[in-house]
């Protein structure tokens, strides 16, 4: 069962709303609460929002969920008034989601700026007001958290009277809750389900009887860490712990814009990045992006260990190199070297939560030939919705090596790109279409390296 | 005042369709639809379905105790396919059982074999076929045959656009319940209460007396509501009917996307002459709609396609036609701005092709020919208008020249970026064009205590209608806000109503409250001319006090309204409301079609990434005439909100239909509306003012779609923005302008 459907209809909770079933329109919201001991010796207190359609029930185990009635105080609370206020709510049925994914932003140890406050409603979309009075509603919230020092931000939130005071005490309540581990009774036909944004979106009917190993909590899955200059996630990790981690934001200085043309935040805060490899999308973002970082995969079955590079992980249109019983365990990188570059580029007919026409990730590693010339030695590129698999452009980058980066070695491979890609026409786009626009996206790979390009030689 | 409904919007307390509690015993409705867009049902194999454990019954055409029929305007629409289906997704059957997920359930074990037809989807095609919903129309004035020779410049071209999904997030629905002697009382959201009476009744073969529709709010409309919520009430009513039980059903977005009816796409051809002093002469126009596969209120929107064609410009020969063509989509319907928006994007093109084809700027002849009062329109309403008025104040405040400068130094200087500006002015006409729909009921109680309950047709979309009623009463009663309370709309209580639509349910059903308040107010002072032995004339109530002559009387409006009720006087009222002055002959297509017209002008910037062919916009800049608003709050939500719908139509939202009719954008996932970040950096409006009287209700106009149509200016300052980078490109008048139009226009013919 599915988180939405127990709050609505069996707590008979009707605040949290139905709007698409699919997690691309925020009304279901919710904010999922827990303590999370990684992040520090202390175990600290986490909230994220959520798209409570795409949660399993399994996935709540041992969390303080949030729904819109568990922040209602006899008075409005300062969210609310602010959203009252501007007159950012019309018809009001996606007016519970807004608040409660600004409930999770002031619960989130985020800084307090209005860009992080507007990116928290990333996740939520609105047909009335043309969000102009949300925005203003939102500017409010952020400045509710100015005075917020080091506080846990639920005790501070729970101080100031954003939050009912309830919220004051849900640590010492999740310490008292067991921990979760698995039974082991799935059954060995169990299916795998991580953060569930991409199965329960293609296989709703089929997973609502189905035996379920829930993988998202599974700790022998979860971590990052970086050590002889590679980057090992586990499987489990979701698409927030990358994007939040402060080692790969130093490694990836983009990386937070790269994520934030991701899906949305309450999506990001559950799906996993093995997810996105498994789900097989010819289009996948992380499956792009990790392409271009020579990823391996580790696999397991429970007994058996294998690894295998992702690049060959893909075998056809949704078909993988994987069977039914082994599931993704780590995955690891080589980190980008201070002489090397890494870009990743998407363009969508709507920049923000929305699936790429064409998406591409480039990384290269440098380094002077004998005359002093720049040259590369490596190239990585990869490309997604041009096949029926996430591409890795293998003669494209083939040819990059030894060349000394300039304009017309870019017309050449823009040549090259063109005979290793399969674009069908779809909702995303023409072929036509999205032919041009990898071309356009290897440009703009190389316009980013290497500024000193001439872009009038390149359009 | 801000919307009264917002306290209980932001703690999750409003209530919607899907949030009654369920009465016991209430079974779960799904509607199959058909598969393919056009063919004959061979076999319709129920069995397997109906050996479902749960399985209550499954609902055909043959079930059908009334006739089969939830046409509006022309009864050709089927409730359940018989054995022709029309379009993908025209409901075939309904699933009744135990649980919504045992009826979905037996929806994949229905086995449907259906003979398939050839499939239209163009409307060309379709006219070409004589496939028409109702007899081309033309609207003419002067002669534009004789015109053309007048004119130093004709052009021609062809204009596209679109339709567009309303993409309401509360999804359609309905909730049927039965109460003593058959009545049945039907939750829906619907935006017309009474079209969905009158829907259950046919389909059911009973009478009006026995169907009470009842719509606390929706969760959106836009249109989408007012008639194409009549076959999910319609099925859950019949449901209810034979069963004698509650049926519910919620329909899932993707059910939804696929059954109903969109904005109507348009394909016109178009020819336009203008004098060397770049005065249009003469216009024509030959629209070609695409209705889908029924008539629903095609039309009424066709209609007003042509009323609007000339958008805001006086045109002395204008000659434009309009076909309804019938295809295999999903019977398209109301969408804010109703026609118009479609009819105002052809002249924007014919005009924008006439700048660029004689090295002028579109604003040159856009600003030379908008109309002024005393103008006829080409429908024959004489024009009393604030065009000028609001197009110079747009140039003056915002300082357009700047602007201009400014985006053409940023052009010089960027490469990869490139800037466009475009000006729209916007004239809308606030009236249902079917005259017999304007009018309007409200019934005003006030309680012994002196409480106050108004109920109207007015249907609570998010507009903000039930806060303007609530401001009437207020007003006119002079009470402070917690003493009215505005009930539900419901077909028992106010019987007749018109839908919610066309920008005037405010006027409409406000001018009604202000009747029935005024009439109960009559009385009220009487009491207290009797009471205190004064003339009524000086009787005023100021803020609960009854005041004679500006002095306190000692009496206050409790204590007033106590005494009246002793008094055996009637506290209630039943206030009538006909929009006056309005007629038009369709015979002549002459007439006075409209209470009044709303103004406005924007000016939109827009800047384009010329590498990656992706977009922003910049500023959109307002002069709206609201004649003088009696809600600001309620009113810039409504012009921020249809701006934003607009751009969303004209840039980004774009319905993609197969060849054999399925629609491949069905989910939120393939049919993107704006979010936060794709929405105008800045909104900027100002309030035009005018002291002209009006039609409207305390003057102050309607709102509701003339803003929508500001969103156009997106389309025409991007395809500027595409031609500052590739002055050379060709570019067709066809929106939606999407990421990959822009990118194919900036490299055209250089890839």
């Amino acid at each position: 069962m599915l988180l939405l459907d127990f709050i609505r209809y069996h707590q008979h909770l009707t605040g949290t709303k139905i709007g698409c079933r699919e997690g691309d329109c925020g009304a279901c919201t919710v904010l999922l609460g827990e303590l999370k001991t990684e992040l520090n010796q202390e175990s600290a207190l986490n909230y994220r929002s959520v798209t409570s359609c795409l949660t399993p029930l399994g996935n709540v185990q041992g969390k303080h969920v949030v729904s819109i009635e568990g922040i209602n105080m006899q008075e409005l609370n300062p969210i609310q008034k602010a959203m009252s206020d501007e007159s950012a709510t019309q018809c009001g049925f996606c007016t519970p989601g807004f608040i409660m994914s600004l409930s999770g932003f002031c619960l989130s140890r985020k800084e307090p700026s209005p860009e992080n406050a507007i990116a928290s409603v990333d996740g939520n979309i609105c047909r009335c007001t043309g969000y102009k009075s949300i925005e203003r509603a939102v500017a409010c919230v952020s400045d509710l958290l100015k005075t917020r020092d080091n506080t846990e931000p639920a005790l501070f939130a729970a101080e100031q009277k954003i939050l009912p005071a309830y919220f004051s005490g849900i640590r010492e309540r999740l310490l008292k809750m067991e921990a979760y581990e698995f039974s082991g009774k799935e059954g060995s036909n169990a299916r795998f389900v991580g953060g569930g944004t991409d199965l329960y979106v293609q296989k709703h009917d089929e997973m609502t009887h189905a035996s379920i190993r829930f993988m998202l909590e599974d700790q022998s899955l979860k971590g990052i860490e970086i050590a002889d200059n590679k980057c090992i996630l586990g499987a489990s990790s979701t698409v927030t712990d990358f994007g939040e981690n402060p080692a790969l934001q130093s490694y990836f200085p983009e990386l937070k814009a790269y994520i934030k043309l991701i899906s949305s935040t309450p999506i990001r805060n559950i799906a996993t990045i093995a997810g996105n490899f498994v789900n097989a999308s010819p289009i996948g973002d992380l499956t792009i992006f990790f392409l271009a970082l020579e990823t391996e995969l580790e696999l397991s079955d429970g007994k058996n260990v294998r690894t295998i590079p992702l690049r060959k992980f893909h075998t056809g249109y949704k078909q993988l190199d994987k069977r039914p019983e082994e599931f993704i365990t780590r995955l690891w990188f080589e980190l980008p070297f201070p002489n090397s570059k890494f870009n990743f580029e998407k363009v969508s007919k709507r920049t923000h939560l929305d699936i790429a026409s064409v998406n591409s990730a480039l990384s290269l590693q440098l380094e002077n030939d004998a005359q002093g010339n720049e040259i590369i030695s490596k190239a990585l590129l990869s490309a997604g919705g041009v096949g029926p698999t996430p591409v890795f452009l293998e003669k494209t980058a083939a040819f990059l090596k030894g060349k000394t980066p300039d304009e017309s070695l870019i017309i050449d491979i823009i040549k090259i790109a063109q005979t290793e890609i399969k674009p069908i026409s779809d909702a995303r786009g023409t072929e036509v279409y999205k032919r041009l626009l990898l071309s356009q996206l290897i440009k703009a790979h190389f316009l980013k390296f290497f500024p000193q390009l001439k872009a009038e030689a390149l359009l | 005042m801000k919307n009264i409904d917002s306290f209980n919007h932001v703690r999750g307390e409003s209530r919607y369709l899907d949030d009654i509690p369920l009465i016991q015993g209430t079974l779960f409705g799904v509607a199959l639809g058909a598969s393919v867009a056009h063919g004959i049902i061979k076999k319709l194999d129920l069995s397997e379905a109906l050996a479902l454990e749960g399985i209550v019954r499954i609902f055909t055409d043959k079930d059908i105790t009334g006739e089969n029929q939830i046409g509006g305007i022309v009864p050709d629409e089927p409730l359940l396919a018989d054995h022709h289906v029309h379009f993908s997704g025209m409901p075939i059957a309904f699933v009744v059982a135990e649980t919504e997920e045992i009826a979905r359930e037996a929806l994949k074990k229905i086995k449907v074999e259906i003979e398939a037809l050839p499939v239209i989807t163009d409307p060309r095609e379709a006219q070409a076929k004589g496939e028409l919903i109702v007899p081309p129309r033309t609207f003419r004035i002067g002669d534009t045959d004789a015109a053309w020779q007048d004119c130093a410049y004709v052009f021609e071209g062809k204009a596209d656009t679109n339709g567009q999904e309303h993409l309401y997030i509360e999804t359609q629905g309905a909730y049927a319940v039965p109460l003593e002697n058959g009545v049945i009382k039907v939750y829906s959201s619907t935006q017309g209460p009474t079209a969905v009476q009158r829907a259950v009744c046919k389909v059911l073969g009973v009478p009006m007396h026995q169907i009470e529709v009842d719509v606390t709010r929706l969760g959106g409309g836009f249109g989408g509501k007012e008639d194409q919520a009549n076959t999910w009430a319609a099925l859950c009513a019949l449901a209810t009917h034979v069963l004698k039980k509650p049926v519910k059903y919620s329909l899932h977005r993707m059910e939804d996307m696929a059954m109903t009816g969109k904005r109507h796409p348009y394909s016109t051809d178009f020819k336009i002459g203008l004098s060397r002093e770049l005065k249009i002469l003469a216009y024509e126009a030959t629209f070609f709609q695409n209705a889908g596969a029924a008539a629903d209120l095609s039309p009424a929107v066709l209609e007003r396609t042509l009323f609007h064609s000339v958008n805001t410009y006086f045109i002395p020969n204008v000659r434009v036609t309009g076909n309804s063509c019938r295809t295999n989509l999903p019977p398209n319907t109301a969408f804010r701005g109703f026609g118009g928006p479609q009819g105002m994007f052809v002249i924007e093109a014919a005009i924008v092709k006439a700048a660029e084809s004689i090295g002028v700027e579109a604003a040159q002849i856009q600003r030379i020919n908008l109309n002024k009062t005393g103008d006829e329109f080409h429908y024959g309403q004489i024009a009393q208008s604030e065009s000028q008025a609001c197009w110079e104040k747009a140039l003056e405040i915002y300082g357009f020249d700047q602007m201009k400068e400014a985006v053409g130094a940023f052009n010089k200087a960027n490469l990869l970026h490139k800037k466009g500006l475009a000006l729209m002015p916007v004239c809308f006409g606030i009236s249902f064009t079917n005259t017999m729909m304007n009018h309007a009921r409200s019934l005003v109680h006030v309680y012994s205590d002196g409480s106050v309950n108004v109920s109207t047709g007015a249907v609570e979309m998010g507009q903000g209608v039930n806060t303007k009623i609530l401001q009437v009463a207020a007003q006119v009663f002079s009470l402070n806000a917690d003493k009215i309370r505005i009930n539900s709309t419901n077909t028992f209580r106010i019987a007749n109503t018109s839908p919610s639509a066309a920008s005037a349910t405010a006027d409409l059903n406000g001018k009604a409250t202000l009747i029935a308040c005024t009439e109960i107010l009559k009385r009220l002072k009487k009491v207290a001319s009797d009471e205190l032995k004064i003339d009524a004339k000086e009787i005023e109530l100021k803020n609960e006090l009854v005041l004679a002559g500006g002095a306190e009387t000692g009496l206050d409006w409790k204590r007033l309204v106590a005494l009246a009720f002793m008094k055996r006087v009637a506290l209630s009222e039943h206030g009538h409301y006909a929009t006056p002055e309005i007629h038009f002959d369709k015979t002549k297509e002459k007439g006075h079609p409209f209470a009044y017209h709303v103004y406005g002008t924007a000016i939109t910037e827009v800047t384009i990434d010329c590498l990656r062919g992706t977009y922003e916009v910049d500023a959109v800049k307002v002069v709206h005439d609201f004649g003088t608003s009696m809600n600001p709050v309620i009113d810039k939500g409504q012009i921020e909100g249809g701006i934003v719908q607009g751009i969303g139509w004209m840039t980004l939202e774009e319905l993609i239909y197969d060849k054999e009719g399925k629609l491949k954008s069905n989910a939120l996932s393939t049919y993107k509306v704006p979010d936060i970040y794709a929405v105008p950096k800045k909104i900027e409006i100002d309030f035009l003012q005018t002291e002209q009287d009006n039609l409207a209700i305390f003057r102050s106009k309607a709102v509701g779609e003339p803003p929508l149509m500001y969103g156009i200016g997106a389309y025409f300052a991007l395809r500027n923005a595409v031609k500052a980078f590739n002055p050379a490109a060709e570019l067709p008048f066809d929106a939606p302008m999407t990421a990959e139009k822009v990118l194919l226009g900036l490299y055209a013919g250089k890839y």
